[in-house]
């Protein structure tokens, strides 16, 4: 269950520096986009403010509105939790909880939601594992703890224990930059899969990463170091890296800059 | 020039600076030193580190034999079990005294103390580090800090001046409610009993579990708390999740830390507590006694010989601490591959 995600006007803040400023866009279902640009542009921050984890982080505030299909995620009177229980995110650094077994990692986020019998978290856990293409690597230490896996299977753990609660959008912020090349196209291959169930938006470094895995890509960029981040375009992928509509975009591509 | 001789030996290749200037080839060797320890720096530096950690076992040793032979002098002329009985006369012939009264209460009195501040710890230190704001933080850690400075004998006095006459209120509601089972039954004594010395001996051992324990809550990695966040948990679900599992060892080792206070306080016991030889079933009625207290008020007055029994006790603190630490880290060692080490 999949859903759109229509984003207008939003700025966020860190304190009183503006960190991005005015940015539209929309997110179809079942599809993959990519952000790019260069360091500090602000795309990280923004992933952030659409499970409005940017809040955590102390003097985070965003300004503009957040549709998740027809629901404001900044809505009066909307908690934030819940948000993100809908909408799951993969960070940069695979980031299972050390202290948890493999099983008790991908279940984490179910305990959390509610009463589940012994069975159904099974059920789950193997669903989601194999849904994350690591059952059959760990299928026999599901109760070994989950930081004695390798930095790839790590992340894929983490791509388990997101999926698991079958939230309706998956964020994942630069999900591959400490991976090895091996690792990288196993994420990739699972992120091609995993667009069939959920919306999917991924910020990479990596250009061919985005040409590879998404269906679109933003492109954001910032005037000079200091200045809020903003989106500049975010077209098809194929348009973005053949033909794009800015020159920006173009020169950050082709490695002029960034 | 002693070194560049002893380098060249080592490699058994010539130095390499031959013929240049004295002034830089003084130098160039010494360089090359700074791998091994032939440094003299370096030597002194081993030797030091080296005598004090051998000076540290030779004066453990002493310790050890010395107080295992005065026990053995005072063990070896006791005519009672010296585990079992429920007395203290040295001054006897033959002598008889036993150190059942003071395990218990030593034991008593900590396991108390530690069911009171642990908990008080461990929330004080989960505020300080993830609910208060910063300015607030700041103060509390520091009155925590101040906490700690108060010497013990202090306590002792506000124990026995504040504390106790202030008991009667708690006690009499203990008595009333939970008076059947014995343990908390009240005969309206003077509340210098095993409760209001555990209480006192909480709040002094308090300080040190908070600051470790926040010590280590504030290192659980911001990638955790963010995992948990993610996941849809709210503020109390990610210290759940993430933040005490993250610490659990580290909260452990801080309570060992203040259970060995516990167990060795030796002032604020002997200035709250009205002892006796006895075992009593409540704890709050006046009585009982711990090693510490009572080698504290015993050892002015003591014998040579009573002087030994009392170090006797003192050598069966000293194995209880021990096993007390090494049950510790046998808890810490079974959740090793589970600590937050590995990530």
């Amino acid at each position: 269950m999949s859903k759109r995600i229509d984003v207008s006007g939003l700025t966020a803040y860190y304190g009183t520096h503006k960190a991005i400023e005015d940015i539209s866009m929309t997110v179809e279902p079942r599809t993959v986009t990519a952000f790019i640009g260069p360091s500090g542009c602000g795309k990280s921050t923004f992933l952030r403010t659409l499970n409005r984890m940017h809040e955590v982080t102390s003097g985070g505030r965003v300004e503009g509105k957040v549709l998740l299909d027809d629901e404001d995620l900044y809505g009066a009177g909307v908690d934030p939790v819940a948000v993100r229980r809908e909408i799951g995110m993969v960070f940069q650094r695979p980031n299972p909880f050390p202290t948890m077994s493999i099983f008790d990692n991908v279940a984490a986020g179910l305990r959390l939601n509610g009463n589940y019998k012994k069975s159904q978290l099974s059920d789950i856990v193997e669903k989601s594992l194999k849904g994350a293409n690591l059952w059959n690597e760990v299928k026999d230490r599901l109760n070994k703890p989950g930081s004695g896996l390798s930095g790839g299977q790590q992340q894929r753990l983490c791509i388990a224990r997101a999926i698991a609660v079958e939230p309706k959008v998956l964020l994942m912020d630069e999900p591959c930059s400490a991976l090895d090349p091996i690792s990288t196209l196993a994420i990739e291959d699972l992120i091609g899969e995993l667009k069939e169930r959920f919306t999917i938006v991924i910020v990479t470094h990596n250009m061919q990463q985005a040409a590879r895995v998404s269906d679109r890509t933003a492109f954001f960029n910032l005037a000079a170091v200091g200045q809020p981040g903003k989106l500049i375009e975010i077209d098809d992928t194929e348009r973005i890296f053949s033909n794009p509509s800015v020159q920006a975009t173009e020169d950050y591509i082709s490695g002029r800059f960034g | 020039m002693d070194i560049s001789t002893q380098k060249t030996g080592a490699d058994g290749a010539p130095p390499p600076h031959d013929g240049v200037p004295p002034t830089t080839s003084a130098n160039g060797p010494q360089k090359r030193a700074a791998r091994g320890t032939t440094r003299p720096g370096d030597r002194i530096f081993l030797a030091l580190s080296r005598g004090s950690g051998i000076l540290l076992l030779v004066i453990m040793a002493a310790i050890a034999v010395f107080l295992a032979y005065r026990a053995y002098l005072a063990i070896s002329k006791d005519e009672a079990n010296f585990l079992t009985t429920f007395e203290w006369n040295t001054g006897l012939v033959p002598p008889k005294f036993g150190i059942a009264v003071l395990a218990f209460g030593t034991v008593v009195s900590s396991i108390i103390a530690m069911a009171i501040a642990v908990p008080i710890a461990v929330a004080i230190a989960l505020f300080i580090t993830h609910y208060a704001p910063r300015r607030l933080s700041g103060p509390i850690a520091y009155v925590v800090d101040l906490l700690a400075a108060v010497p013990s004998i202090v306590y002792g006095l506000w124990g026995a001046l504040v504390l106790v006459p202030h008991m009667d209120g708690l006690f009499g509601w203990l008595n009333d409610y939970f008076g059947w089972t014995g343990i908390f039954s009240w005969d309206e004594g003077a509340p210098r009993s095993m409760l209001t010395v555990g209480i006192l001996l909480a709040i002094m051992i308090l300080p040190i579990i908070t600051n470790v324990s926040r010590e280590v809550f504030r290192q659980v990695p911001q990638m955790h708390e963010e995992a948990a966040l993610a996941l849809g948990a709210t503020r109390w679900e990610v210290i759940r999740m993430a933040v005490i599992p993250f610490g659990r060892s580290g909260v452990i080792s801080a309570s060992m830390l203040g259970l060995g206070r516990a167990l060795g306080e030796t002032m604020a016991v002997a200035t709250v507590l009205s002892p006796d030889f006895d075992i009593h079933a409540s704890l709050l009625n006046p009585g009982g006694g711990t090693f510490a207290q009572n080698i504290a008020s015993k050892f002015n007055e003591a014998t040579e010989y009573g002087r030994d029994a009392l170090i006797a006790s003192g050598l069966v603190l000293f194995v209880i601490t021990l096993l007390v630490n090494g049950a510790a880290r046998m808890i810490i060692a079974r959740r090793k591959e589970y600590s937050g080490a590995n990530a």
